[in-house]
């Protein structure tokens, strides 16, 4: 620390900029409305910033976003659900709460650079609390595809708005862009009888120093 | 000074007349109309010469009364034939051959006056007007005022409706968006302008283009909010012209606007922003011009059993309270989330081999192996007597791969299909 401190010091004598760590803004949270999450969150995703949701099928990812979608609308904040494959079932969204009222639904049906192009006009025309991106059922390969470059500038009108800006999709690809990535997987289903009764998933950060996880289970 | 014109059946023509004169104009009845001829005299000189240059323009049979006050004119032109002109302060005079069934009033009254034998406006003037209090009350004493053309009243004038319209015929007809866009911008202006005189807003805006051989491009944007941005109505138009082009050059461009009340809303400190009206509704006007017009909205459910049924509406949400509700956050809270269904649009084809009456194999291009289990059948059907019904029974199945989906088969073709996967 020593060290740093008079590599510091002698920097800041010799050139006249700012030096030093940014200090991290606080950010509001959102919470999940899953008890589990928001624990593993340390109380919510953060307004002006990128959260990641990644998994496989039957993971629980959707169930997570329908349940941010009831939390906000449920304070009153509008939503937008930016649909990559056009598989958003407003009969579920509502089931779990949502205010289909305050959700603009955004049917790109399979096109991904149009749902690009959504969210990035959805964030800078302001006034919406979350904006999510599903591109959960796009072909890995395509979602690889988008560049950094597309991230960061999503993430930037994320933070000048403050939107909270969610993704969900198979495998992480926005990478440093997201402030928090959450990695889910499908443990078991759960049957009960002759009924199917919902699922079991478990939950992991990937961007803090230790490694958090939680479960929580999605039921019908 | 009020001027009447009384003719059966010409009450466009009368009112047409009137407003050559005055702009201040009551249409009394089907048959008469009353307007302000105050200050006229310098135009047309005295009240004879000005009912004559009235009569002289309504070009039809017409009675015609000028008096100091509007019923006094009135009752002078229903039941004098001709030009008559009362002299202020003599309006009891002349009224008072009139047969007391112009004066109007009830019908209890008039059987009443009848009786006494009071027959004209001359008979009823010349009783105490203490008397006609005591018997007849306050209407009593109205109608005599009326009968001694003392009665002082303000016209009701006729309003306008309200038109926003503008047109444009071109020279030469127009090709391109971008000096079409010029016109529009022009148009749009001037009704903007006006509607904004008025303190008004707009709720549609419609567009109509006379094209060359070719017929009429017509095209109307429609508000969820009353909106007044000529810069965002531009931009709208622009993007829905780019998106279905007029057939042939155009040669006349009509625009109108339909005038609403603006929006007053007063936004709450302590509740959260929503996007502004403007910005959102072009926001969308572009999102629509690459997606698809039926492709963003608000999904509103339908009071149904069929599966997938909602209609898309435009984006309005309503102004929230100035507090969430608190029951609905805990509620959310505290509940496990529900599992959510994504859906394949449309559901996709499925080949399923079936043993022991469950679904055992499931081959399709989206998805393929073995079923590890299978719950169901959940029968549903409905809509029977009509020609689109449906009849299916449901699987909730796990594929050896792992993943949950729904499953039917429709029970008139016997076909399986895949509607989603719970995620």
């Amino acid at each position: 620390m020593g060290l740093v401190s008079q590599l510091r010091a002698s920097i800041s004598t010799r050139f006249d900029i700012p030096s030093g760590i940014l200090p991290r803004e606080h950010h509001t949270k959102l919470p999940t409305g899953i008890r589990a999450l928001d624990k593993l969150t340390s109380g919510g995703i953060a307004r002006g910033t990128l959260t990641e949701i990644a998994g496989p099928v039957s993971s629980g990812r959707t169930a997570i976003l329908f349940s941010l979608l009831a939390q906000a609308t449920g304070q009153g904040e509008c939503c937008a659900f930016i649909d990559a494959t056009g598989s958003f079932d407003p009969l579920s969204a509502a089931q779990a709460g949502a205010d289909l009222d305050r959700v603009l639904w955004i049917n790109c049906a399979g096109k991904t650079e149009h749902a690009l192009k959504a969210t990035d006009l959805i964030i800078q025309a302001g006034g919406f609390g979350l904006v999510v991106l599903d591109l959960a059922d796009t072909p890995d390969r395509e979602a690889a595809r988008i560049p950094l470059a597309s991230w960061f500038r999503l993430r930037h009108a994320a933070e000048r708005n403050s939107t909270a800006l969610l993704l969900a999709e198979t495998r992480i690809n926005a990478r440093s862009c997201s402030t928090v990535q959450i990695e889910l997987h499908r443990k078991r289903p759960l049957w009960s009888g002759l009924l199917f009764r919902g699922l079991l998933a478990g939950a992991e950060s990937r961007k803090h120093y230790q490694a958090l996880t939680a479960e929580f289970e999605a039921v019908r | 000074m009020y001027a009447c014109i009384h003719s059966p059946g010409n009450l466009p023509l009368l009112i047409e007349c009137a407003r050559g004169f005055s702009p201040y104009i009551e249409e009394t009845s089907p048959d008469t109309v009353v307007f302000d001829v105050r200050g006229l005299e310098s135009l047309h000189g005295p009240p004879p010469q000005l009912a004559r240059e009235i009569e002289r323009r309504v070009g039809l049979p017409a009675n015609i009364a000028i008096a100091a006050n509007p019923d006094a004119a009135i009752h002078a032109a229903r039941g004098i034939r001709g030009i008559t002109t009362i002299p202020k302060g003599r309006e009891a005079e002349a009224l008072a051959p009139l047969s007391l069934n112009l004066l109007g009033g009830s019908a209890e009254t008039a059987d009443l006056l009848d009786l006494w034998g009071i027959r004209s406006f001359g008979d009823f003037a010349k009783l105490p007007p203490l008397g006609v209090a005591a018997r007849l009350g306050e209407e009593g004493l109205w109608l005599q005022r009326l009968a001694r053309g003392e009665d002082h009243r303000q016209l009701r004038p006729l309003e306008d409706p309200l038109q926003f319209e503008e047109s444009m015929d071109l020279d030469h007809p127009v090709e391109l968006l971008e000096p079409l866009s010029f016109i529009l911008a022009r148009l749009l202006n001037e009704i903007c302008r006006r509607l904004r005189a008025r303190a008004l807003s707009a709720g549609q805006i419609r567009l109509r283009l006379i094209l060359e051989n070719a017929p009429e491009h017509f095209t109307a944007l429609e508000m969820p909010v009353p909106m007044l941005d000529e810069k965002a109505f531009l931009k709208m138009l622009q993007l829905d012209l780019s998106a279905r082009p007029p057939a042939a050059p155009v040669l006349k461009v009509l625009l109108s606007a339909e005038p609403v009340k603006p929006r007053r809303t007063q936004q709450g400190l302590f509740v959260p922003a929503t996007p502004e009206p403007e910005k959102l509704e072009l926001t969308i006007a572009r999102i629509k011009h690459f997606a698809g017009a039926d492709k963003a909205g608000a999904a509103v459910l339908v009071d149904t059993n069929r599966p997938d049924s909602f209609v898309l509406r435009s984006f309005a949400p309503r102004p929230v309270s100035s507090q969430p509700k608190p029951s609905a956050l805990f509620s959310a809270q505290q509940a496990d989330p529900r599992l959510a269904l994504r859906r394949y649009r449309p559901p996709r084809y499925a080949q399923v081999i079936v043993i022991h009456e469950r679904p055992a194999r499931i081959t399709s291009p989206a998805l393929s192996g073995s079923v590890v289990m299978a719950k169901g059948p959940w029968r549903t059907s409905g809509d029977w007597w009509q020609q689109e019904d449906w009849n299916r029974d449901e699987w909730d199945i796990e594929v050896a791969a792992g993943g949950l989906y729904r499953l039917f088969q429709e029970l008139n073709s016997r076909r399986w299909f895949i509607e989603g996967s719970y995620d």
